[in-house]
């Protein structure tokens, strides 16, 4: 046993025979699963022929029906501000209520659960339900979107507010301060700059998910990319495209401008 | 002797402001442009008054049709999708991984010293981030066609650039010491890599893989609304055919399956880091 152990001692790099066995498992599970899942080279190759002609029909974008595009982006934009503004608004009391430093934990609970719900379905599935339960359009997109929003906001601004320090919060309350005058003058001025980054993070990441719902019909310039899509209107398509992904970037420029202003 | 004590007295009654006139003009400013943008978009949006009116009705009458939840009807199919759909993200993620360690690679300064090489890297991941997996699954329905072939490479496109950004910052922090006692040694560029740089990113490696995995597994819950395979699928058909009892079972397979994930991700990282 001591001389196995002195060799491997002596051996520099010695090999790791655990994590070896691990890569195959893993090499096995993925030609378990592309076999469950009907990936073969058959299909790959002339999945990539496809591609190809796809790409070649996307080619020029097309942008003749500029006005459509435009009418998307800036309904997206709404949905974007809107769903922002009053997700904020929502999160501003839930965070409070779900900090377990400030809130009583018969509140906090129950609170910390609802908001986990709100996170835990993806915002194209909420959706489809709000499409179903009022209707296409901008407000179903709104509607999504704010439920998106007070999952992740309510559930930082409460992480930003269990981490203040107490001895404000104490000197406010002993100069016999009420509940609001506490918030305002203990609570706020420690988390006030952190909520303002959370608040332009959650702005840029609606930006991104509004112009998607319009896929499931709740507004934006989704629904005109699904509708490009359907009709095999490829070069439109790629022109619509383009002007997600240059908004997406401008609003990250604009949003990093910000936050470098701010610092 | 009185003079300049009431010289002091009125400097101290002098009114303080926390901020200058051209902060307060500027805070001003971005409260206006906040207002104004918020006016604009209530203006203009395009909100049906009728719908908007009768929406708390019809979302009581929808989860009304959805009480109880369709149990029976959750095996087999709920449950082979169910399974279709992890296997998606699972695959999805490796794919991105094999994609995504070249691509780190060369956008890495430290690793690869050409600048245009890792402007065209930091490029392609960019333009991966920029493009939603739901938009990913689009195109690859159109290349592969229907079913869960598009959802994995969906899956995988859109991880690339999460991962390989961070896998590149992750490797520009690497410490060059031993990579310079290897590359002194006479070591090949693999064993660098292996032994030199391997060691120091694995802790962050095994980070970025499980929390994309967990972000994946909800992604890859919604690509079978277009058609990319997995959950979305049986999720889809059951709202098309009105079987609310039905779309419940499936939300709350989901909601189970994401809730697990998110559990067994924070244990192992626990474990492992």
């Amino acid at each position: 046993m001591s001389a196995t152990a002195n060799q491997a001692a002596r051996q520099a790099f010695a090999p790791n025979w655990a994590a070896r066995a691990g890569l195959v498992a893993l090499a096995l599970y993925a030609v378990y699963a592309m076999a469950q899942l009907d990936i073969t080279w058959a299909r790959l190759a002339t999945g990539f022929g496809e591609a190809g002609r796809f790409l070649a029909r996307m080619w020029p974008p097309n942008f003749a029906r500029w006005e459509l595009l435009v009418e998307g982006l800036l309904e997206s934009i709404q949905i974007a501000l809107l769903s922002s503004a009053l997700g904020i608004l929502l999160s501003l009391p839930l965070g409070l209520m779900a900090a377990r430093n400030l809130s009583p934990a018969v509140l906090a609970m129950p609170t910390r659960a609802f908001v986990a719900l709100c996170r835990s379905l993806h915002y194209v599935i909420v959706a489809i339900l709000f499409v179903k339960a009022i209707g296409f359009g901008a407000l179903a997109g709104v509607a999504a979107l704010t439920i998106a929003s007070m999952g992740f906001i309510a559930k930082l601004f409460a992480e930003a507010i269990e981490e203040i320090s107490m001895k404000q919060v104490e000197a406010i309350r002993a100069t016999g301060a009420g509940l609001g005058a506490v918030l305002l003058y203990g609570v706020l001025p420690q988390v006030a700059s952190r909520f303002t980054g959370f608040c332009l993070y959650q702005l840029d990441s609606n930006l991104r998910n509004s112009t998607l719902v319009g896929i499931v019909g709740a507004g934006g310039i989704g629904g005109t990319l699904f509708a490009a899509f359907k009709r095999f209107d490829y070069d439109f398509v790629a022109a619509i495209l383009l002007s997600i992904i240059a908004l997406i970037f401008l609003a990250e420029v604009v949003s990093g401008r910000i936050r470098a202003a701010m610092r | 002797m009185s003079a300049p004590s009431i010289a002091g007295s009125a400097a101290l009654a002098r009114e303080w402001h926390r901020h200058t006139p051209a902060e307060r003009i500027g805070r001003w400013l971005v409260w206006l442009a906040i207002v104004a943008a918020l006016v604009w978009a209530v203006r203009t949006v395009e909100i049906i008054p009728e719908f908007l009116h009768d929406a708390p009705e019809q979302m009581a009458d929808l989860l009304v049709r959805m009480w109880p939840p369709d149990l029976a009807h959750y095996y087999p199919s709920v449950h082979a999708a169910l399974v279709e759909t992890l296997h998606i993200a699972t695959l999805g993620t490796l794919f991105s991984f094999i994609l995504a360690i070249p691509l780190a690679l060369l956008a890495a300064r430290n690793v690869c010293r050409n600048p245009v090489l890792n402007g065209l890297a930091q490029l392609l991941l960019v333009s991966s981030r920029s493009v939603n997996s739901l938009v990913w699954a689009l195109i690859f329905v159109a290349v592969f066609g229907p079913g869960a072939a598009a959802g994995t490479f969906a899956i995988a496109f859109r991880s690339v650039g999460f991962v390989g950004k961070l896998l590149a910052e992750a490797l520009e922090e690497t410490n060059p010491g031993p990579l310079e006692a290897l590359k002194a040694a006479g070591a090949p560029w693999g064993s660098l890599m292996l032994k030199g740089v391997w060691p120091q990113v694995q802790p962050a490696f095994w980070g970025i893989a499980l929390f994309r995995w967990d972000i994946n597994v909800r992604e890859s819950a919604v690509l079978g609304l277009v058609g990319a395979g997995g959950i979305g699928v049986v999720l889809d058909d059951a709202i098309n055919f009105f079987q609310w009892e039905r779309v419940a079972t499936v939300l709350l397979a989901i909601l189970a399956v994401v809730i697990v994930a998110e559990i067994v991700v924070t244990r192992i990282r626990a474990r492992l880091i």
